[in-house]
């Protein structure tokens, strides 16, 4: 059981770090293993930001190895070099924690695939998020915390997609959180909840097309899979329709783009999702409460049915 | 029996019998016997007075701590109770064993109302998941909409949402009336063993899917028919009941009922009858 939750708020700007961890930390009953958080903020969108990792939180409760701290400060050495050599600039950085670095990047490509390829070549390194307004942060601990350590809270923007993850069939791990970035798309982010039960026989597939996966979590294959649709000219909406075919198991999901959100439920409708929809605001939840938390009014929710996609603009 | 080869569709279900929902396989059912009335009460049931009435805020309370304070509220004699805030809290008067008339100003999360036995609720909003699950008497109003599993394994009582509701609705049911004002997700009746269901709207794919008996009428359009789910005839005294009930229920009350399909099982999945290998083996 995991738990999902995402706003969109349409011809305006608002908090969405502080409005997001309200959201997901009304479902933190759902599981508190991993929290994260897809950001879409205001920016200038001149360049990319890329969120990335050197390492894994090897606290309480983490499935991953210990490390020496000192590899880290090795990895990013790498990375920064490797980016000089493609030429991009790193016109600021943030190390938020050992292990976890924000650059804002001056570089201009069209196709990330390359750059991407040559920046996780390096071992130990996971690019989270590239995007010129998408940020995803992500670790272990509930909403509250996450947002803390990543001082979240004070984010503007216009949309975000967030998780709350009980780890079930991969490791307990930062590699293993949603969201997960539509690599090697930029700004394009997933969260889902629920199981995939072709999600081998997709992944070799996509694999032999040059797709890459960082993890072995079945959400994973969710972004991959509508990435690898887009990157041969297919819509968002177009893409999630063909997955409520191509991926087989029980799914509730979301996708955010730079400039829009959109959600699918699969054919049994057999994972929970409550949505809200005005004329400014959409805000989606595995529970009501979670939008209660932006929302404590009352108002009027409904489950989407089975089979269901949906996608709205900002 | 007629040649179920050659009949349509339509009438095979009636000309099996299969129209007058009287189970006669092994039955569980027992009967009320008034002689043996002062057998029949709950521990911890209250004598309550509808008509005193008092509000209760559960903004700042859990759901244990508000269904406790409602239940110390029918112990004084409380009879009509108003809840404030609810906001979406899951689990909220579940387990009222008791008359009680019960008023939600606000929507419920999850298992809303379950496993209860003789309250009559109106929610003055919506509902998520599970709402009445195993309710056993009395009478559950949602005024907007429901999530799935609504009134799943429901044994009696009657169970009205004004707006849609979600997948599997009556899920496992094994009496009662569940009515829906708007459309019905996919899954409706899936496995129902008695009991009737109404949807004016639309319903979703697979609709009875796999249901062992009980009826369930739909004013719009059908998705899918689930195994085993086939149309039945609408009689006249059909018509009447869904007249009646519709009335009863502030709902669908000018709905034009003569046009609605009636789905039965079709009971080829039954095998009541079946022997157990062993039972077989001894029969031999």
């Amino acid at each position: 059981m995991c738990g999902i939750a995402g706003l969109i708020h349409r011809g305006k700007s608002s908090n969405v770090g502080s409005e997001l961890q309200g959201m997901l930390q009304a479902l933190k009953h759902r599981g508190e293993d991993s929290t994260g958080y897809a950001l879409y903020g205001d920016t200038d969108g001149k360049n990319f930001i890329m969120r990335f990792k050197v390492g894994e939180n090897v606290g309480e409760g983490s499935s991953s190895v210990m490390e020496d701290v000192s590899v880290y400060d090795e990895r990013k050495k790498i990375v920064d070099e490797t980016l000089a050599e493609m030429g991009a600039k790193v016109v600021k950085e943030e190390r938020t924690l050992p292990y976890s670095l924000r650059y804002e990047i001056d570089y201009e490509t069209k196709d990330l695939l390359d750059f991407s390829q040559r920046i996780e070549s390096i071992p130990g390194v996971e690019i989270l998020s590239m995007g010129k307004s998408l940020e995803v942060i992500k670790d272990l601990g509930n909403a509250k915390m996450v947002c803390d350590r990543y001082s979240l809270d004070k984010v503007i923007g216009t949309h975000a997609i967030g998780h709350a993850r009980m780890a079930t069939e991969s490791g307990v791990d930062i590699k293993s959180a949603h969201p997960f970035w539509g690599y090697p798309f930029s700004d394009v982010s997933v969260v889902h909840n629920g199981q995939l039960t072709n999600y081998w026989n997709n992944r070799r597939v996509l694999e032999n097309k040059g797709m890459r996966f960082m993890s072995e979590c079945d959400s994973e294959l969710i972004a991959v899979y509508i990435a690898e649709k887009m990157r041969h000219g297919a819509t968002l909406e177009e893409g999630m329709k063909e997955s409520l075919t191509g991926l087989d198991g029980v799914f509730t999901y979301f996708v955010a783009t730079k400039d829009s959100l959109g959600m699918a439920k699969d054919t049994m409708a057999a994972k929970p999702l409550v949505l809200y929809e005005s004329d400014d605001l959409v805000a989606m939840g595995s529970e009501e409460i979670a939008i209660r938390s932006v929302l404590p009014q009352e108002i009027d929710t409904y489950d989407p049915f089975d089979g269901e996609v949906k996608v709205w603009q900002i | 029996m007629a040649n179920l080869k050659t009949v349509s569709k339509k009438s095979k279900a009636q000309s099996m019998g299969m129209h007058t929902e009287v189970l006669t396989g092994r039955t569980q059912q027992k009967f009320f016997n008034p002689d043996e009335a002062e057998n029949f009460y709950y521990f911890g049931t209250y004598d309550v007075d509808f008509n005193k009435r008092t509000e209760l805020d559960v903004k700042d309370m859990t759901a244990p701590e508000a269904n406790k304070e409602i239940d110390n509220l029918m112990s004084q004699g409380y009879g009509t109770i108003v809840i404030k805030n609810p906001q979406g809290k899951h689990s909220l008067g579940v387990g009222i064993l008791n008359k009680l008339n019960l008023i939600f100003e606000g929507s419920l999360g999850y298992f809303g109302m379950g496993s209860c036995d003789g309250p009559i609720v109106r929610i003055n909003g919506r509902v998520g998941w599970s709402c009445a699950e195993n309710l056993m008497a009395g009478k559950v109003v949602i005024e907007k909409n429901a999530g799935s599993c609504f009134g799943a394994a429901i044994r009696g009582g009657d169970l009205i949402c004004k707006g849609s509701v979600g997948a599997r609705t009556g899920i496992d049911m094994k009496g009662g009336t569940i009515i829906i004002g708007g459309d019905a997700g996919a899954f409706t009746g899936f496995m129902m063993q008695r009991g009737r269901i109404i949807i004016l709207g639309d319903v979703g794919i697979n609709l009875g899917d796999s249901m062992y008996d009980g009826t369930i009428f739909v004013g719009g359009e059908i998705g899918s028919y689930g195994s085993d789910a086939v149309d039945s005839e609408l009689t006249p005294s059909d018509q009447d009941w869904l007249k009646r009930k519709l009335k009863v229920a502030e709902i669908g009350e000018n709905f034009d009922v003569s046009k609605m399909k009636k789905i039965v099982a079709g009971k080829k999945l039954w095998n009541y009858d079946n022997l157990e290998p062993t039972e077989k083996k001894g029969a031999i």
